[in-house]
């Protein structure tokens, strides 16, 4: 399985679209870094406009860790974009390119192959993740410093110094988490098709109708909201929270293994049947 | 005989379409088995249901005396297959390709091992090139040496010389002759092309509609059947009278100027020019004509 999967990740890397991802993430915490750098201010003053007059607030509050939390909320929606660009391409690529006759004559069973796949892609996402993570942190605090941390979640929550890079660690998880049921989505629609752009397509419409209809406030789409994955994909928000609602934590992280586990299994066992014509 | 190959009853249907449709064939030890048919015919199907690309409807397919699909991964370890046209990571090298298809399939990955199998297709200075940037005729060199990788003893290759140039084609056959002379494998090789086969098989079938029309010795199947040929003779219209006059008039198929078309019995073809001869009719060339479709419409207006 090891060789297996390094051959996965060693075809993902020598892929150009494998780093569009990086890129334009790399590009977009840098605007969104001067944007900061330069008004910055302005944000903070409207998240505290409505205490200001009760509080006086200390210390550096526009710093690193604030910018990562912004970077994080603001690109939570188009991540999966850049995770499907590769997920979507694990099995339909090699359709697209003919070279499933290659790899599927290989004494090597295709419960061991789509593994390897899928776990090449898990692979992906957490690296993609980390590069937001680390980069936005980095550059962050390079350029800002540390100092409390100050999120609106209902209501003003100020984080003390030390109690923050843990929920950063912990946020990582619950996105990478989250961006897996993205890949995992992407795989299996890719596993239906020969061309990598019908699982990009797919599922992306699949994740922007879901949380369309996760956010509308009309009672219909309140009933249904439960059923919808998209509702469980803000885990990574609910670490910066005081106190944390565990239960809801752990419902969620339930709810997402729980998708990637039958997307995954519905994969498997439609791939092991599939006839393979190109 | 060791048997290598044993397909009993194998169909495959698409819907409403029947691809393969009972299908018996048998491939022994050292045999180069010719695997023929019309484009459609089921050739390419069959060849995807043996190396467990698609799954068959009905029927058992056991190679190395083993059922495939209990026994698949250690089958395909002895297995080297061409299926339909290689196609390659286009984005990695040659030296690259195989050696990730090497390591999937558990063989020896070392560079000696892969700049050998490069050089015995005539690729060692290309080893380092992008496929994306190889013709047709080098991809299917490379595919070849995808096959051959893992020493297998076993090889299947459908079409292999499709898109070639008449060198690269003669070289795949001295390949082809070669493996099975002196390396003592077994080749199942897929074509459409009746001489192609005729110049290295042993053992063929020929299959049409998904059926076997018919399968034996290469010898016995070219040999005892009825031929077509083409008279080309110096005097057509003494020909055309002597035809009118004699038996031979039944069998005339069609007339171009000094060509006579006719569908004779292997001995009578011999007959025929012996009594050309003896009415002064000199005759330049007798042609048999055997292509495939020609060979597929003697078996089928016999069979009617």
């Amino acid at each position: 399985m090891y060789t297996l999967v390094k051959i996965e990740l060693f075809k993902i890397f020598s892929k150009w679209r494998t780093y569009i991802g990086f890129i334009a993430i790399g590009g977009l915490v840098l605007l969104i870094q001067t944007g900061m750098y330069l008004q910055g201010s302005n944000y903070l003053n409207f998240l505290t406009q409505n205490i200001k007059a009760n509080f006086v607030f200390t210390g550096n509050l526009l710093n690193g860790y604030l910018i990562t939390y912004f970077i994080l909320g603001s690109l939570t929606i188009h991540i999966p974009f850049l995770i499907v660009l590769v997920a979507g391409d694990l099995l339909a690529g090699e359709a697209t390119a003919g070279t499933y006759r290659m790899l599927i004559t290989r004494p090597v069973s295709r419960t061991r192959l789509i593994f390897a796949k899928f776990i090449a892609g898990f692979m992906y996402t957490m690296l993609l993740v980390l590069w937001l993570v680390v980069l936005s942190l980095g550059i962050g605090i390079a350029v800002f410093g540390v100092g409390e941390l100050i999120v609106w979640n209902d209501s003003l929550i100020i984080f003390a110094k030390n109690d923050i890079l843990w929920r950063f660690f912990a946020a990582y998880g619950g996105a990478v988490l989250s961006m897996t049921l993205v890949c995992t989505l992407g795989f299996f629609f890719s596993s239906l098709v020969e061309n990598a752009i019908g699982p990009i397509v797919t599922t992306m419409t699949v994740i922007i109708v879901f949380t369309i209809l996760s956010a509308m406030n009309i009672d219909f789409f309140k009933t249904i909201r439960p059923y919808l994955f998209t509702n469980y994909m803000n885990t990574w928000q609910l670490v910066f929270d005081d106190p944390i609602d565990k239960e809801r934590v752990l419902k969620n992280i339930l709810v997402l293994s729980g998708h990637i586990a039958a997307f995954f299994g519905l994969t498997l066992f439609l791939f092991k049947r599939k006839d393979i014509l190109t | 005989m060791e048997k290598v190959i044993e397909v009993k009853h194998l169909s495959k249907k698409f819907k409403d379409l029947t691809a393969v449709n009972d299908l018996d064939l048998t491939v022994y030890r050292g045999d180069v088995f010719g695997f023929l048919g019309p484009n459609g015919a089921g050739k390419s199907t069959t060849i995807r249901m043996l190396m467990t690309l698609i799954n068959p409807t009905a029927g058992s397919i056991a190679i190395f005396n083993k059922p495939l699909k209990q026994h698949r991964s250690e089958i395909l370890k002895k297995i080297g297959a061409i299926v339909e046209k290689p196609d390659f990571y286009g984005y990695l090298s040659a030296y690259k390709n195989l050696e990730l298809l090497g390591q999937i399939s558990g063989c020896d990955t070392s560079n000696k091992k892969i700049m050998e199998i490069l050089e015995s297709v005539g690729l060692e200075k290309r080893a380092k090139s992008k496929v994306k940037t190889f013709s047709h005729g080098m991809k299917q060199r490379l595919g070849l040496a995808q096959a051959l990788l893992h020493d297998p003893e076993l090889i299947i290759l459908d079409e292999p010389t499709t898109g070639l140039d008449p060198q690269g084609m003669k070289e795949i056959r001295e390949l082809i002759v070669h493996l099975a002379k002196e390396k003592q494998k077994t080749i199942f090789l897929s074509s459409h092309i009746l001489a192609e086969v005729e110049l290295v098989a042993n053992r063929m079938i020929i299959i049409n509609k998904g059926k076997a029309v018919v399968e034996g010795t290469v010898q016995e199947l070219l040999n005892a059947t009825t031929l077509k040929v083409v008279f080309e003779v110096d005097n057509a219209e003494m020909t055309n009278s002597f035809l009118k006059e004699s038996k031979w008039g039944a069998q005339l198929e069609s007339v171009k100027e000094q060509f006579f078309n006719f569908t004779l019995e292997k001995d009578e073809v011999a007959l025929l020019n012996k009594e050309l001869n003896a009415r002064n009719i000199l005759v330049h060339s007798v042609v048999p004509k055997r292509s495939l479709e020609e060979y597929f419409l003697l078996l089928t207006e016999k069979g009617d």
